[in-house]
């Protein structure tokens, strides 16, 4: 343990560019000595990036706290001081409720954390021979009983999480008619639990997967390619291909954002610092992630190695 | 219904016939809206404008509580937040003693006071085992607790320890006090005893969402999930217990010149230990299944270790790992608190050598924690000692899920095609005041006008909060659980009864059920399964037909002998022997299990909804997912509303059924 906190210590010096051993002290001179809370929310790589602020704190000096908590509720817990920092908000699943928390003016938007969101309908490869044309979603259009179950035949069965995480499934179906059903997987653990079945067997299925994330990795297949979203597809019915309906493009992708409570600035002005400049590059998240939940390697170790790697920037 | 309403119409043969009368008033409360859709569509489908906003209140007031509610001096959050910091603080000790270790000032290479050993404690608890319950205890200690540390978990497995340790505490003391005040107050018993009942019905994913607006994320709100949900209990067992002291002793206490505080603290409660000791272990129970609930709102220990593991790729082995070591800790707590109960005072010198055997378990504790001092291998176990199942649980799991798919998948469809959808389409399809009529009828004919109404009111509530159709899905996943494990359960325990052997064996089985985390085996039945009702049917039943095995075998077990001798003596051949006699005689007893069945089956509900079933519990899911605290008490109050149901209705039919039988 000391070896390790020398050399934290060390390296912050480094980063202080030759200021002499006590460098670090004045940083904190006027700052809060509070204990500064990362939010935990239910995937890998939300895990990575918060550990990694959290392991960049520290060396800094600050003292740092991780509490688990839903994704959404965080941002409450947020308002109410019980959060600091929660490092990944997607613009395509929390974009309401960053808008609510937006309007308290409790918390504060600290810009993208870089990499970009992405989350579609997916399928594994070997479906592309049941169903020709993929991944133009034309092909879905005939698809439907290639896709389906018995509770649902003759139509496609597609698993989503519409009730957590929404993202209009059921309303996309029927403004592109779709003979498609929206099943609710209930978790994401019984959702990939199901994949990973079907996998093994070759079976048909169509389900929501989003980026970064270990499956991508590990299992081939594609995204969907549905017309690409537009604020207007959401909100204007003449928009697209039918006429009379909204909904009738793919899901939005785009960035994750970083949060913090209002508080921070003043409390903490160099931990503040080092949240908003933090930066993690898509591609190596998804790798570390990888690493994490395939290749079975402790978390702490790959958090590690990243921050060693890029501490200088800090 | 008519069946049902019968016999009370006999037993008022004057009157004018009632029973006939409410019977045909459900018949035509059922019927009519088949018959006439379009003048009765209103009795069919509750209309969206008679729904009441109960959610919408709910969410207001709790906003109103968090936000602005005040007592003048301060506010209530102020009131929320000094109680989670009181808990904070003595969550502090136990986790330093079992957990991080005490280390003094912030520096780099500060004193660090090492946390007890887990030598150390593995010795001492296998020490105290055998004090307790002898050379067998002893060895589930040892084992229990060395599985913990060589897979790993004992970290995460003392965070949850030291939760443990604080919310037990806080329940026993807390039920003990509340207990008593009932007691005292006669008037405020009714109070406290309708107020469990709502606390062990209301499911605890309800009051997440209220409880992280009150007192926030954390350990702290964990720990007080836990506490609400395990100490009813314990002020159940503290109010029974203290009734049954016999009323001499009170009056011995009093002559004896004793204070009433004096009498009760020295007398009562004391004479009253064995009962009390049953409720701590109720508590320990409780307490345990709390560990995965409380780590969503980030308790974190073992709780955490399986929801995590279970989101990763090849995670279902590190999932059962964890998940095990929960087992682990809960049978060990639970039989050395058992062990408790049933040890009695000695003296002399067997007396002395429990003294020495307490002792030599404390010194060893600390005597190995003083030497991790020198040798840190001793606090923290070093990672190349670890072992681990690795991807071998995956690979069974996927062995069986490419061999035996095809089976599991008729057996699926052919549940899904005769039996779930009609059930189903045809509850949410039943109009909603032929519901209410039904359950009406049947209290009447339990109970009486009264009853009936209360029974009413409460079913009316699923329609009146606008929750019909997820309610329904409720009632129908629910209420083919119950008959599927039921009819597990009783020829399971019926064997139980018959061989010790099964009984034994029965016994484990049921351990590890109620307490391995049902999202460990849920996993694996969604991969046979697949997502949707059949697997949620599946977990249900694994979890709730363990009180029909374990009443039936007691049940069973608790027929008189002389009953059975009379009963072959009779010349009744051993089948019987069982129908005519054993059976009709423990049929109070295995409805209570069924009973406990319902429950069980319905606080899976929230569990169910994982796998994606869209029932009440899938309505806290989207509440807790949402931060909307008052979709999920309403949630929360139907599911507590259907279970007060099942639950008095049954006790009446028990009650009816013993007086018939002279008990």
């Amino acid at each position: 343990m000391r070896v390790q906190s020398l050399l934290k210590t060390l390296a912050v010096c480094g980063v202080l560019g030759g200021l002499p051993a006590l460098a670090p002290a004045p940083a904190r001179a006027d700052e809060s000595k509070d204990t500064i809370i990362i939010a935990l929310h239910d995937w890998t790589g939300q895990h990575i990036t918060s550990h990694i602020t959290g392991e960049l704190l520290k060396a800094k000096g600050y003292k740092v706290d991780y509490v688990t908590i839903d994704y959404l509720t965080g941002l409450t817990a947020m308002e109410n001081g019980d959060i600091t920092f929660m490092s990944e908000l997607w613009a395509t699943t929390a974009g309401d409720a960053m808008k609510a928390s937006d309007a308290t003016g409790k918390t504060e938007n600290l810009g993208p954390l870089g990499p970009a969101a992405k989350e579609e309908w997916w399928y594994p490869l070997y479906m592309k021979e049941k169903c020709p044309g993929l991944p133009d979603w034309k092909a879905l259009l005939k698809c439907g009983e290639a896709f389906s179950a018995p509770e649902t035949a003759p139509k496609g069965r597609y698993l989503g999480m519409e009730a957590t995480w929404g993202g209009h499934d059921p309303e996309r179906i029927e403004a592109l008619g779709l003979p498609f059903v929206a099943v609710d997987a209930g978790t994401e653990a019984a959702m990939f639990a199901e994949l990973k079945s079907a996998y093994e067997r070759k079976a048909p299925i169509l389900l929501w997967v989003y980026s970064p994330h270990w499956v991508p990795s590990v299992f081939e297949g594609e995204w969907v390619q549905f017309p690409e979203y537009e604020a207007a597809c959401y909100t204007d019915p003449k928009w697209g291909i039918n006429p009379d309906k909204a909904f009738d493009c793919g899901k939005p992708h785009g960035e994750i954002f970083k949060y913090t409570s209002a508080e921070t600035k003043k409390k903490w002005p160099g931990a503040y610092a080092v949240m908003k400049k933090l930066k993690v590059d898509g591609p190596e998240l998804n790798l570390m992630v990888k690493e994490v939940d395939v290749d079975g390697k402790p978390l702490d170790e790959v958090v590690a190695a990243y921050v060693t790697k890029h501490k200088g920037e800090y | 219904m008519s069946e049902v309403a019968l016999p009370r119409e006999e037993a008022h043969p004057r009157r004018f016939p009632v029973g006939w009368m409410v019977a045909a008033l459900v018949a035509l409360a059922v019927l009519l809206p088949y018959a006439a859709p379009g003048m009765f569509g209103w009795a069919k489908s509750y209309p969206a404008t008679w729904i009441v906003p109960i959610s919408d209140w709910l969410k207001a007031f709790l906003y109103w509580l968090a936000r602005d509610a005040t007592f003048g001096l301060f506010t209530f959050k102020d009131m929320t937040r000094f109680v989670s910091g009181l808990f904070g603080h003595a969550l502090d000790v136990p986790k330093a003693l079992l957990s991080t270790g005490i280390t003094l000032g912030d520096e780099d290479g500060a004193f660090h006071i090492p946390r007890l050993s887990w030598a150390g404690l593995i010795a001492a608890v296998t020490i105290w085992s055998y004090l307790l319950g002898g050379a067998r205890l002893a060895l589930l200690g040892f084992v229990g607790f060395g599985y913990i540390l060589v897979f790993g978990q004992w970290d995460s497995a003392m965070v949850t320890l030291s939760q443990v340790i604080v919310a037990v505490l806080s329940g026993v003391v807390g039920g003990i006090l509340i207990g008593i005040l009932a007691y005292r107050v006669p008037r405020i018993e009714g109070a406290v005893v309708a107020a469990l009942d709502f606390m062990q019905t209301v499911p605890t994913f309800a009051y997440l969402v209220p409880l992280v607006f009150l007192v926030g994320v954390g350990p702290v709100s964990g720990m007080l999930a836990t506490i609400l949900y395990a100490m009813p209990p314990m002020v159940r067992v503290t109010l029974m217990a203290l009734k049954r002291v016999p009323p001499e002793l009170d009056e011995l206490a009093r002559m004896t010149g004793c204070e009433p505080r004096q009498a009760l603290w020295k007398v009562l409660v004391p004479s009253a230990r064995d009962d009390l000791l049953v409720g701590v272990n109720q508590v320990i129970m409780l307490t345990l299944n709390m560990i995965i609930i409380a780590a969503m709102i980030g308790a974190g220990g073992l709780g955490f270790d399986v929801l995590n593991a279970l989101r990763q790729a090849n995670g279902l082995g590190k999932g059962l790992e964890a998940g095990l070591a929960v087992v682990a800790l809960a049978i060990v707590l639970d039989r050395m608190s058992r062990a408790l109960v049933e040890m009695r005072p000695v003296h002399g010198p067997a007396a002395q050598r429990r003294r020495q055997l307490f002792w030599l378990g404390l010194v060893v504790l600390i005597g190995f924690t003083a030497l991790s001092f020198v040798v840190p291998a001793l606090e923290k176990l070093p990672n190349e000692y670890r072992i681990s199942t690795g991807n071998m649980w995956s690979d069974v799991v996927s062995w069986v899920n490419i061999n035996m798919f095809a089976t599991t998948d008729a057996i699926r469809t052919f549940l899904l095609l005769y039996l779930l959808v009609p059930v189903k389409t045809f509850l949410i399809g039943f109009p909603w005041l032929g519901l209410v009529a039904v359950v009406g009828g049947g209290a009447y004919a339990l109970g009486g006008w009264r009853f009936a109404l209360g029974m009413m009111a409460l079913i009316a509530f699923i329609p009146v909060a606008g929750l019909w159709e997820r309610g329904m899905t409720t009632i129908y996943l629910c209420s083919i659980s119950v008959v599927i494990a039921t009819l597990i359960g009783l020829p399971l325990g019926l064997l139980g009864s018959r061989s010790e052997r099964m009984h034994a064996f029965l016994g484990a089985m049921c351990d590890t059920l109620q307490t391995l985390p049902s999202f460990v085996y849920l996993l694996p039945v969604v991969m046979l399964f697949r997502i949707g009702d059949v697997s949620a049917l599946v977990a249900i039943v694994l979890y709730a037909m363990v009180p029909a095995i374990r009443f039936t075998d007691h049940g069973l077990r608790r027929v008189p002998p002389s009953l059975q001798e009379a009963g072959t003596m009779a010349g009744c051949t051993g089948t019987q022997r069982l129908t005519k006699v054993e059976l009709p005689y423990a049929l109070p007893e295995i409805m209570l299990g069924v009973n406990q069945v319902i429950m069980m089956a319905l606080s899976m509900l929230v569990v169910s909804s994982f796998v994606g079933t869209n029932d009440l519990g899938k309505q806290i899911q989207v509440a807790i997912s949402q931060a909307d605290p008052g979709k999920g008490l309403s949630a929360g109050l139907a599911i507590a509303f259907l279970g007060i149901l099942a639950d008095r209705m049954i006790g009446r039919f028990v009650a009816a059924r013993r007086q018939r039988m002279g008990l």
